[in-house]
């Protein structure tokens, strides 16, 4: 499979940056990176990489496996992680979490009908002074009210 | 650093050198630490958290498998802190686990129910459900039951670092980790299942084996495998004269418990539905059963009237028959029948590597010099399609001693992987390229040469010649392709050499000789099929075949003798390094008997006297008058190997040009056999190419 010149650059630049015969160390960055342009680990991408790596489709499947972060299916536009770890809960994340799962109308790891939005609870993600705190994509937001988060939506759908 | 470090086990003071695992350390010293994922040979792993002991001013408890023992340390092994913290490890360890020893296969040899007798608990405070997931099969012979599995990672260590396969993975996190094959729901492998017997639990069960007895049912016998030249032990598992398992978790023998495909499951030949189990003669053209007198009296009655009328007999020995066998057959064809013609299929030209290193001692290598060498060179073969135990051996040798190993193949080997050099050269060019690496050679210090069919009559001193040049150290493994088709060579299964290498009084006709002579009156054909792929000239020639089945040879036989395995029989043979150990009977098949026996019956039929047909009897004789056979029997008898060491003066080079030619077997074909071994035939990888592109 082909990747945009934009991310072979980055590809390139990140396999120099490793001792020879060490760049299966770009294992996961370049899975991530990959992902972001993909959407989701699908089998072509891992055969893809596994190539580039000279490692096997196991080896892989291997780490997609146990990172969370590494999506086994299709998510939608924009990602919403809600945490509901010790802190956040502590601050009433639970109740955010099920505020949105109402108003979206879906659960953990699934996907609006339209594809745009995707839920997923997720634990602890280093946010703990701000609690409590969601992610949007790569972007945080903090001390979020339930007033905020309806407004996030609301503003989701429309985009 | 203090070396020997000195420190304190249950207030026993202790010493071992640096950097000794306490784990180890304490095995030494008499002490068990139990432990699942810590496995000797293997990469460290320190998952299962079994062996966790009690190190004073270390603020928890620490895994004895990676903690190096360091001078003062003050351990404890028994506290009640680490009792109770196996005790909470094994009801971790069994809460999602089924509990279904009475049908696990494992039951009864188990290391996890050995370990919860021993330090569990006793009961379980885990009331939710049980995580389930259904049982895969995975291959013919792999089939796995992920409840069952602790994640000790035994099998993933074991195929990628011990076979070089790398087969299995890990996938998923937590209570939903699981092993993983290769192609997602099958596996692509050599089929060895060293997973299988590696796994402390049930988790890994064998196509072949799984419900077929409980272990404490089965009588174990330890023989020599019938397949490749490498001369395995293997441990039977055998119920009512079946055998049902092969296996060498004793590690006894010179693999320790390495086995590849053949020697772990297709021991199955021996009860295959075309098993001859009745003597065949040829009547009004076609064969028909017939009893063993009638069988033996005719063949004793023809063979001697045609050494009455002096004719011409031609005897082509096994390269699966013991030494027993190959000494007798040798002695009934030269003394008994009073001809020189006797030969059997060549694969590797022994002699002339003898030759070459006549008057040294201890310049060939034994699989265990294969993995101390510091430097191994790989000459003209895909050991691991053809030699497994030799490809195992130099892949712990570059793992645990940085060998440097070197392979000269005319493709890519699994052995480049491991190599500091790789050179590819057609078979004609190999010596060539062989000193075209002379500066490295001569860097790594001492070698152990491996070489097959590619180097033969001259090039073998040639080569010999060459390493001398260097000035390096050098051992020698001529590869052969067969259980004993070392010991063939070496009790003078040749036609112009004796038992030990001595020149024959009379040089008499090769294999192809025999076949292509039209006035040939008789040919004794014992354990070989020379009619594959070739034909018999001689119309007339009245053939006598002993063999398993019905072989393209057998079919052209007027006599056909049903003779026992390797596995049904005692004797000795020599593997392909020159190690001879013992073969053990391990059951009966009806109707066959041991080639030994049936040569004793003829001997009496023709009224001979050589000797008694008898296996220890034999083996004394050739102890006796075969040079460098001394070997101690108590190794032997006891199921070690010996060195036989059979090079002593120069050795008389074949008068005529003959043909050496490896019949370059894979994992899964075994010459002649390859096709009634029903394992060999139902996995996936069958046939297996030699030389992928």
């Amino acid at each position: 499979m082909t990747f945009s010149p934009e991310l072979e650059k980055r590809f390139a630049e990140m396999a120099a940056k490793y001792p020879e015969g060490r760049q299966k160390a770009c294992l996961i960055p370049m899975l991530m990176y990959a992902q972001d342009e993909v959407g989701h680990m699908t089998e072509e991408l891992k055969e893809e990489v596994a190539k580039r790596l000279n490692i096997s489709v196991l080896e892989v499947n291997e780490v997609v496996g146990y990172y969370t972060m590494m999506r086994k299916k299709r998510m939608g536009e924009t990602h919403l992680q809600i945490c509901t770890n010790i802190s956040c809960l502590l601050w009433d994340g639970d109740q955010l979490w099920e505020r949105a799962c109402q108003k979206l109308g879906i659960g953990h790891n699934e996907v609006t009908a339209d594809g745009k939005i995707s839920l997923e609870e997720v634990e602890c993600i280093g946010a703990c002074s701000w609690a409590p705190a969601i992610q949007v994509n790569y972007d945080f937001q903090h001390h979020v009210t339930p007033e905020q988060l309806d407004k996030l939506i609301d503003d989701l759908r429309k985009a | 650093m203090a070396d020997p470090v000195t420190f304190t086990v249950n207030g026993k003071s202790l010493q071992a050198p640096a950097g000794t695992l306490v784990i180890d350390a304490c095995k030494r010293a008499g002490i068990e630490i139990p432990a699942f994922c810590y496995y000797e040979g293997l990469a460290l792993q320190a998952a299962c958290r079994m062996c966790l002991v009690e190190v004073e001013k270390a603020p928890k408890l620490l895994a004895s498998c990676t903690l190096p023992v360091a001078e003062g340390m003050v351990v404890q092994t028994e506290s009640p802190v680490v009792v109770q913290a196996r005790k909470s490890m094994l009801e971790f360890l069994l809460t999602n686990h089924p509990l279904d020893c009475p049908v696990c296969d494992k039951g009864g040899e188990c290391e996890l129910q050995d370990m919860s007798f021993r330090y569990g608990a006793g009961e379980s405070r885990f009331t939710e459900m049980k995580h389930h997931v259904d049982e895969k099969q995975w291959s013919p012979v792999v089939y796995f039951d992920a409840p069952r599995c602790i994640l000790c990672y035994r099998c993933v260590r074991i195929c990628d670092e011990g076979l070089g396969v790398k087969a299995l993975g890990v996938t998923n996190r937590g209570a939903y980790s699981e092993i993983t094959p290769n192609k997602g729901d099958h596996l692509d492998c050599d089929e060895c299942g060293a997973c299988i017997d590696i796994c402390p639990v049930g988790a890994l069960t064998s196509g072949i084996y799984r419900y077929q007895t409980r272990p404490w049912e089965m009588e174990h016998t330890g023989t020599i495998c019938s397949h490749c030249g490498d001369g395995c032990k293997t441990t039977l598992g055998v119920k009512n004269d079946e055998i049902l398992r092969g296996n060498n978790r004793d590690r006894s023998g010179i693999n320790g418990e390495f086995l590849c495909i053949k020697g772990r499951y297709a021991f199955d030949y021996v009860s295959h539905s075309e098993r001859l189990q009745s003597p065949l003669l040829r009547s009004g053209g076609k064969l028909e059963e017939v009893s063993w007198s009638k069988a033996l009296a005719h063949v004793a009655q023809r063979f001697g009237e045609i050494k009455a009328s002096g004719g011409r007999f031609g005897v082509i020995g096994g390269e699966h028959s013991t030494n027993e066998e190959n000494y007798y057959l040798q002695k009934f064809a030269r003394a008994g029948l009073g001809t020189p013609n006797i030969d059997h299929r060549r694969s590797g030209d022994v002699p002339a590597l003898l030759d070459a290193l006549h008057g040294r001692q201890g310049a060939l290598a034994t699989v265990d010099d294969l993995y101390n060498a510091k430097g191994v060179l790989i000459i003209g073969v895909d050991l691991a399609q053809q030699h497994p135990l030799l490809a195992f051996q130099t892949r712990a040798d570059s793992r645990h001693h940085q060998a440097k190993v070197f392979t000269v193949t005319e493709g890519p080997v699994r052995e480049d992987k491991v190599a500091v050099r790789k050179v590819r050269a057609a078979a004609a060019d190999q010596l060539d390229a062989v000193k075209s690496l002379g500066e490295d050679l001569k860097a790594a210090g001492e070698l152990v040469v491996l070489f097959g069919d590619s180097i033969q009559g001259a090039a073998v001193g040639e080569l010999v010649a060459f390493l001398d040049s260097l000035g390096v150290p050098a051992k020698y493994i001529c590869l052969v392709d067969y259980s004993n088709s070392r010991g063939a060579c070496d009790m003078g299964l040749l036609p112009h050499l004796g038992p030990g290498y001595q020149a024959a009084a009379q040089t008499g006709m090769s294999m192809a000789e025999m076949l292509a002579d039209p006035s040939l009156d008789a040919l004794w054909v014992v354990g070989a099929n020379p009619l594959a792929g070739a034909a018999l000239a001689s119309q007339k020639a009245f053939v006598v075949v002993q063999d398993m089945f019905l072989t393209e040879t057998a079919q052209r036989a007027d006599v056909v003798l049903p003779s026992a395995s390797a596995y049904e029989k005692a004797g000795t043979v020599t593997n392909t390094c020159g190690q001879v150990q013992r073969l053990r009977k391990a059951i009966s098949v009806m109707g066959a008997k041991a080639d030994l026996d049936i040569f004793g019956l003829l001997a009496r039929g023709m009224n001979l006297d050589l000797g008694r047909a008898v296996p220890d009897q034999v083996f004394e004789e050739i102890r006796a008058s075969v040079h460098g056979y001394n070997v101690p029997l108590p190794v032997i008898a006891t199921g070690g190997a010996a060195m036989a060491d059979p090079v002593h003066g120069r050795i008389q080079a074949a008068a005529q040009a003959h043909v050496i030619q490896s019949a370059r077997d894979t994992l899964f074909t075994s010459g002649s056999w390859s096709r009634y071994s029903k394992t060999l035939n139902v996995v996936l990888e069958a046939p297996g190419e030699l030389y992928k592109p």
